[in-house]
């Protein structure tokens, strides 16, 4: 079930000119958001911007075992970004949530390989720690634009995930997209171990690695996003095209529907 | 109210809030067939509000009848069912199916979508359109028949007397502006439908002199919406002559807004020592102000 929490910044850690780690105190959704489940934020109280905007959960901390707040991992693009890159400790941000569908979290002997481009890579945090509890191998193949933009590397290496890095201008890992370590790895790849395929990222990208994966015998799963005005399934904005049983297909709310899809289900425009 | 098209069919919120607790769930406009509505992008933000054309993606009467309605009678909602057709015969076969149905209260006629090329706001640009729209469904139903007006014609009060002199139970208005919205840069329309309707605050005085007219021009009683996003909103609506109102793009901001309504517009009435809220419905005072003394 929702719940709205008028949420404080606790901290607000820019980690360039345009990312940012935001800390808020919503222990009630923090302790209840499943791996992929997102939250719907909106910072200000007035008509501008008016509508929420979705957001991945991207950590959540706990001081000994008490849930205390979620971060959320934003890249300034718009309004609402905007206003996050420049919240400061004790503004009040809206936090609605946990909404939408989770991760489907693999048990070992499957191997999980999380591929997240830029900030796609936000809902991985959490789907590290649900697979880490499990017990499951983990990879995370992590592309950006260059290595100024790569974050949180040591968060992920310190549980013991493997990192398989590329960037655009080739300043860290391969050079390119991130479609290009995955296809290496992929054919290197022990045939007879099943690996499930996370992907958060740009639309195009999930569209390549679904591609990518299906080509190699393997099942994904995505989280798209899509202009989404009300996240609990009342507008049908944030429609995205999904095949049916019967050989068609039809648009599909990612709100409630996902945002979490098999990469196989969806029809790429 | 929750306004149609913002609340999907109501059990999309029943997690959240208490159904029973609305004065009635509009149902997501319904045709007789289901519908894929437009491609996205389907909403674009604009200041303090937003445009939308979804295009009516809807799962048909049939389904809903089998899939929603037994869950939302299980709630408790006041079901108001929205009903949209291509033709007429559309409405009325719509309306007879409706009018079979466990649970059904009041239908409520979509002649005023401005996103859907085919019916709708065809009959709501057209006296003679909404006169016979309204009359056939009456002829066939005996729930309340409330048409929803668009505002994109002259003269808002001359449909609500023809929707009355039809035989309209009541009348609920506004839907939608027409708007559009271009990405300067790629000098693409934001919509893929290029053109859309626009609600949210930005709207709520057009809409409020709307209700103005209307409660003028008819006896039956005038749904009010437009903008509504807090308690005082819903008071301007009600003041300026609207029995009840709908809320629909603030409940994608808050989903949790009715009881703030409820405790916003109680504690008003306890204020103001009125004892109903029908005591309050069209009485906004056009008196001359006197001047008032005041010393400084």
């Amino acid at each position: 079930m929702p719940v709205d929490v008028e949420a404080r910044v606790i901290r607000n850690t820019r980690l360039s000119s345009d990312y940012n780690v935001i800390t808020l105190a919503a222990p009630e959704i923090a302790s209840s958001v499943g791996p992929g489940q997102f939250v719907m934020v909106k910072p200000g109280r007035g008509h501008d911007p008016l509508l929420r905007r979705p957001f991945s959960v991207f950590e959540v901390l706990r001081t000994g075992g008490t849930v205390e707040a979620l971060t959320l991992l934003s890249k300034r693009i718009g309004v609402t970004t905007s206003m996050l890159f420049d919240a400061v400790e004790g503004d009040i941000v809206s936090c609605l949530g946990p909404l939408g569908r989770a991760f489907d979290v693999v048990d070992p002997p499957a191997d999980a390989w999380m591929v997240a481009g830029g900030v796609g890579l936000a809902p991985f945090a959490t789907l590290a720690e649900a697979l880490i509890a499990r017990g499951t191998r983990t990879t995370l193949l992590y592309g950006a634009r260059s290595g100024k933009e790569l974050f949180y590397l040591d968060w992920f290496r310190d549980r013991g995930i493997r990192l398989v890095l590329s960037t655009e201008d080739g300043t860290v890992g391969d050079r390119g997209r991130v479609t290009v370590p995955l296809e290496r790895e992929l054919q290197l790849s022990d045939r007879g171990n099943e690996i499930m395929i996370y992907a958060c990222g740009p639309e195009p990208m999930l569209e390549a690695v679904a591609q990518v994966a299906a080509r190699h015998g393997r099942r994904s799963q995505v989280s798209v996003e899509r202009v989404m005005g009300c996240g609990m399934g009342g507008c049908y904005s944030c429609v995205i095209p999904v095949r049916d049983a019967r050989g068609g297909q039809h648009y599909v709310r990612s709100c409630i529907g996902g945002p979490v899809f098999a990469g196989a289900d969806i029809v790429w425009d | 109210m929750a306004a149609s098209g913002c609340f999907g069919y109501g059990v999309e919120y029943a997690d959240a809030i208490d159904l029973s607790t609305l004065g009635a769930v509009v149902s997501k406009g319904l045709f007789l067939a289901e519908r894929e509505g437009h491609p996205p992008e389907r909403i674009v933000e604009t200041p303090a509000g937003m445009l939308n054309a979804i295009g009516l993606q809807g799962i048909g009467v049939h389904r809903y009848i089998k899939e929603k309605l037994p869950e939302l009678r299980r709630l408790g909602a006041t079901n108001v069912v929205n009903i949209c057709g291509s033709t007429l015969d559309e409405y009325v076969e719509l309306a007879r199916i409706l009018s079979d149905a466990e649970g059904v209260d009041a239908l409520e006629l979509n002649i005023s979508c401005p996103n859907i090329k085919e019916g709708g706001i065809t009959f709501g640009c057209s006296l003679h359109g909404t006169f016979d729209v309204v009359s056939a469904v009456k002829k066939v139903t005996r729930l309340p028949v409330i048409p929803k007006l668009t505002p994109n014609v002259t003269d808002v009060a001359s449909f609500a007397r023809a929707a009355e002199d039809a035989g309209a139970d009541a009348v609920s208005l506004v839907n939608t502006f027409l708007a559009m919205a271009i990405d300067v840069d790629t000098r693409r329309p934001k919509l893929s439908n290029i053109v859309g309707g626009l609600s949210g605050p930005a709207i709520r005085p057009i809409a409020i002199r709307m209700v103005y007219e209307c409660r003028r021009a008819v006896k039956v009683p005038v749904i009010g919406m437009g903008g509504i996003a807090n308690a005082t909103d819903a008071l301007e609506f009600i003041i300026a002559g609207a029995a009840a109102v709908q809320v629909g793009t603030a409940n994608f901001v808050d989903p949790f807004i009715w009881s703030k309504l409820l405790d916003g517009i109680r504690e008003y009435l306890d204020r103001h020592a009125i004892a109903r809220i029908g005591d309050l419905v069209g009485t906004i005072d056009l008196t001359s102000r006197e001047k008032q003394w005041i010393s400084s």
